[in-house]
């Protein structure tokens, strides 16, 4: 076996931040919160019938997490509410605690793509949009917003995202990685048309009701799976987004896969290079090795860190991957956290760690 | 880039002489061949319906697709590997083969009515043994079930064990549901009963989308998600505690890649030991599991050929006794006869070749130790 | 090595851990059905407050679906990962020969017979009728 590689990668590390969070829960002390949002006709509808997702529990994910709202122990806000829903605390422990200078939010709460009534879908986004600003980026400058729209309504998505292009503290687009279709299927590139004319970064964050299994092999038993199934899920939504054409049609697109992980990237590339160079006549508006989109079109986010045994071993990864593609995350106030000072059991360059920790984001939400 | 793209299959070789091939593709029967291997019942009803006219080609794995016909090995036909003449001059004697496992890739598996694919897999086995094992001495063969109906299946397994040509169980990597679960484990105690480990092959039913967001629109990239399933599979088998209630089961991925491993291993193991309480008969770390009952056919190899990725990956794997040598014949998996590539080194070679699958099909292991006394 | 006196007896029910500052370090403090145990605070993975986890038993199995809870309170699961650390010797449940926490001798001494030893109290007044928490540093 060789010597495990020194990183060597020209990284870009000029930013004035020092610490950018790209992954920060935020959540409500009541689903009443919405309701300031939402038109009286939609508060009705919330009321009398609630979520009507595509799985068969209405008020809860399909496996139950190990912990409590699937949060750190040590994140319920003293003042009372779930974690993630007061912003004093989320301050002190979170933003001041870790010293971030920047965070951008995904909020997750009622699913609107997945939502199956599409008129209460667009109703939930737009709610949830305004009760990001309201509620966080009003009042707290360090935080930043991303853009809830309806995946499966394309033109409604398009209609949301267009209304808040204009308000700067909105950095992204956001996606659920679980849809009625791969997101590279051509009904949904009105979104990626919109993401570029409006210079907007698409974030794909774990999770999603799109109604199939959560793996290609079919419902697993146990949330030690479901949790993996992510990764599988990642895949198969970069293998759409690579095969359907997108980053051709779309070359300046650009998007992030949060929570996912990343150590299985590299092996995922070499396979769909091998796969595409025996069958690109079936897919002949390809033009690259898919491996070279990887490069060009996609980011990661770092958590959950990926803890290999020896823990080396992960430069080699990140050697493959190249450092200008991770972003760090901490999933707070979520159980898998990850706490930047300790995230990363192998030695990173000076300028590696600006580029992972902050420059890699500010270029990708065009932050400077 | 097209020279690029050449250098994803044509590299140096090692030799493979002598080698056990764990994965070999004969082209699957017409259904008109298996009539003559079906019972009564079952011959007059297809021909009444009409079924042995047609094809039960599966769409996870398209006969004629470049990536399951490599082009040179490719018959007037349009399929490759449907001769016992072309098997020996394409596959067996090239490479040097001592023996070759047959690993049959038909639709029986996938039949809706558990009746008629229980037929089907038993038609298909029995022709495997007629036209195959019983003309060429180097053939072994797959006992392909339906996991559907474990009864079933198991009926089957029973029945063909008495033959020790059939070295293991085959099953599809995709089936209704993720394989730990336990309607699956009478096949499994079945197979370690008769000393046949269970090979799970790429393929499957496409009864649900093979992927979590839905039905992709192409077949490479249906292709490239199926390590995704094998993925889950593996999380399945292992979560379910398969191992713990079937201590000695040895799982065979085949078509499956093995480069993916380590970042399986590494979440893997993370997760556990976060939520291993939810799972208390899972005792051991994951990638510990695998190692010790989880086997890998060798093709496809997928890791540049440029750089230093494959060596490193198999470090990262650290385990030396996971790899089957497999040419995946007749499917494009590499060029030429280098189906063993110099980059794993004479030392590795020699495992892959013949030590791993010696350790993990005892059928195989009981041939050898017999021809040895002889 | 020094003994000190770190908390009173009746200030931590049973299944409660708390953090105590000490000759310069963090130990989380539980009581295990009235059994008092200390350990280093901080998780060995990404630094988490023990102190702060869920005090757990063991979930154990003979085989799958098969499920047994034992040692009740015996175990604490990092507030963060989850990990689970065994209260009485502060080695992990999934790695103990790697992955464990510094574990401290705890004994329980009457106020009174405190007077008599080399103890430290650093954060209270210690009065001679009650019980108190000692730990060996």
């Amino acid at each position: 076996m060789t010597e495990t590689q020194t990183l060597e990668r020209p990284v870009e590390a000029k930013t004035k931040f020092n610490l950018i969070d790209c992954d920060i829960h935020p959540s409500m002390k009541t689903p009443a919160e919405m309701h300031p949002y939402l038109s009286q006709r939609w508060r009705d509808h919330l009321a009398t019938y609630g979520g009507h997702t595509r799985q068969g529990l209405s008020e809860t994910l399909s496996h139950p997490r190990m912990v409590p709202e699937v949060s750190r122990v040590d994140s319920w806000p003293p003042a009372g509410g779930p974690p993630g829903s007061d912003l004093p605390f989320l301050r002190e422990q979170h933003l001041d605690g870790l010293g971030i200078d920047i965070g951008v939010l995904v909020p997750l709460r009622f699913n609107a793509s997945g939502q199956r009534h599409p008129d209460f879908a667009a109703a939930i986004a737009t709610a949830i949009n305004d009760w990001q600003v309201g509620k966080f980026l009003e009042p707290e400058p360090r935080l930043r917003g991303s853009i809830v729209a309806t995946q499966e309504d394309p033109e409604k998505a398009v209609a949301e995202i267009n209304r808040r292009s204009s308000d700067k503290r909105f950095v992204q687009i956001l996606l659920p990685p679980r849809s009625i279709e791969p997101l590279g299927k051509r009904r949904h590139w009105p979104i990626f048309e919109a993401a570029v004319s409006h210079g907007l970064p698409i974030s794909l964050h774990v999770g999603g009701v799109g109604g199939h299994q959560a793996t290609g092999a079919g419902w697993p038993s146990y949330y030690i799976e479901e949790h993996h199934s992510q990764v599988q899920t990642m895949q198969s939504v970069i293998a759409s987004l690579i095969f359907e054409g997108v980053f051709e049609h779309f070359p300046g697109l650009k998007i992030s896969f949060v929570e996912g992980g990343f150590s299985w990237l590299p092996a995922f590339g070499w396979r769909m290079d091998k796969a595409w160079a025996a069958m690109r006549d079936e897919v002949p508006h390809v033009k690259r090795l898919p491996s070279e989109y990887l490069k060009k079109n996609v980011w990661f986010t770092t958590q959950p860190m990926e803890e290999p045994n020896p823990a080396k071993n992960l430069t080699d990864t990140l050697n493959w991957i190249g450092t200008d593609r991770l972003m760090f995350s901490t999933d707070y106030p979520h159980w898998d956290f990850d706490d930047p000072r300790y995230a990363f059991k192998v030695p990173l360059s000076a300028a590696e760690k600006t580029a992972i920790f902050a420059g890699n984001a500010v270029n990708f939400y065009g932050l400077n | 880039m097209n020279e690029m793209v050449r250098s994803l299959g044509n590299e140096p070789g090692l030799s493979t002489i002598g080698g056990i091939d764990c994965d070999l593709h004969p082209a699957s029967p017409a259904t008109t061949t298996l009539l003559s291997y079906l019972d009564d019942y079952w011959r007059e009803t297809f021909i009444m319906r009409g079924v042995d006219r047609m094809s039960l080609a599966m769409t996870a794995s398209p006969p004629r697709a470049p990536i399951n016909v490599r082009s040179d090995w490719k018959a007037a036909s349009g399929f490759a590997g449907d001769t016992l003449e072309a098997v020996r001059a394409q596959a067996l004697d090239p490479f040097g083969t001592r023996l070759a496992i047959c690993n049959v890739l038909h639709g029986s598996m996938i039949m809706h009515s558990d009746d008629m694919a229980a037929a089907l897999c038993g038609a298909v086995n029995e022709w495997l043994a007629r036209e195959w094992l019983d003309k060429e001495p180097r053939l072994r063969g797959s006992i392909i079930v339906s996991a559907q109906n474990a009864e079933l299946a198991v009926a089957e397994i029973e029945k063909r064990a008495a033959d020790s040509r059939f070295v293991q169980v085959m099953i599809l990597a995709q089936n209704d549901e993720p394989l730990g679960r336990r309607r699956y484990w009478p096949i499994y105690e079945a197979a370690a009963r008769n000393r046949l480990p269970l090979c799970i092959h790429a393929g499957g039913s496409n009864r649900h989308a093979p992927t979590a967001t839905g039905w992709p629109s192409f077949f490479v990239e249906a292709y490239v998600a199926q390590a995704s399933i094998f993925e889950s599979q593996l999380l399945s088998l292992i979560a379910e505690g398969v191992f713990h209630k079937v201590p000695d089961l040895k799982v065979v991925f085949a078509e499956s890649g093995f480069t993916w491993l380590p970042s399986f291993f590494w979440r893997a193991d993370k997760t556990w030991r976060g939520v291993r309480a939810e799972t208390p008969w899972v005792t051991e770390q994951p990638s510990d599991i695998v190692k010790r009952h989880v086997r890998f056919t060798l093709q496809p190899v997928e890791a540049p050929l440029e750089t230093d990725a494959l060596a490193r990956t198999l470090d990262h794997i650290d385990c030396n006794d996971i790899l089957l040598f497999s040419t995946d014949y007749p499917h494009a998996q590499f060029e030429g006869v280098n189906a063993l590539s110099a980059r794993f080194g004479e030392t590795l070679a020699k495992k892959i070749l013949i030590d791993n699958p010696l350790a993990t099909y005892p059928r195989i292991a009981a041939d050898f130790r017999k021809e040895a006394a002889r | 090595m020094a003994r000190h006196v770190i908390a009173k007896v009746d200030e931590l029910e049973v299944g409660k851990s708390k953090l105590v500052k000490v000759a310069g370090r963090d130990i989380a403090l539980f009581n295990v059905k009235g059994e008092f145990f200390a350990i280093a605070n901080r998780c060995p993975h990404e630094g988490a407050d023990l102190c702060r986890g869920q005090v757990v038993g063991l979930a154990e199995s003979d085989e799958p679906g098969k499920y047994r809870m034992t040692r009740h309170g015996e175990l604490v699961r990092c507030p963060w990962h989850g990990w689970e650390f065994d209260i009485r010797t502060g080695k992990s449940w999934c790695d103990p020969a790697r992955t464990r926490v510094k574990s401290f001798d705890v004994s329980v001494a009457k106020g009174g017979a405190l007077a008599e030893g080399p103890y430290q109290a650093e954060t209270f007044p210690v009065s001679i009728d009650e019980d108190y928490v000692i730990v060996e540093i």
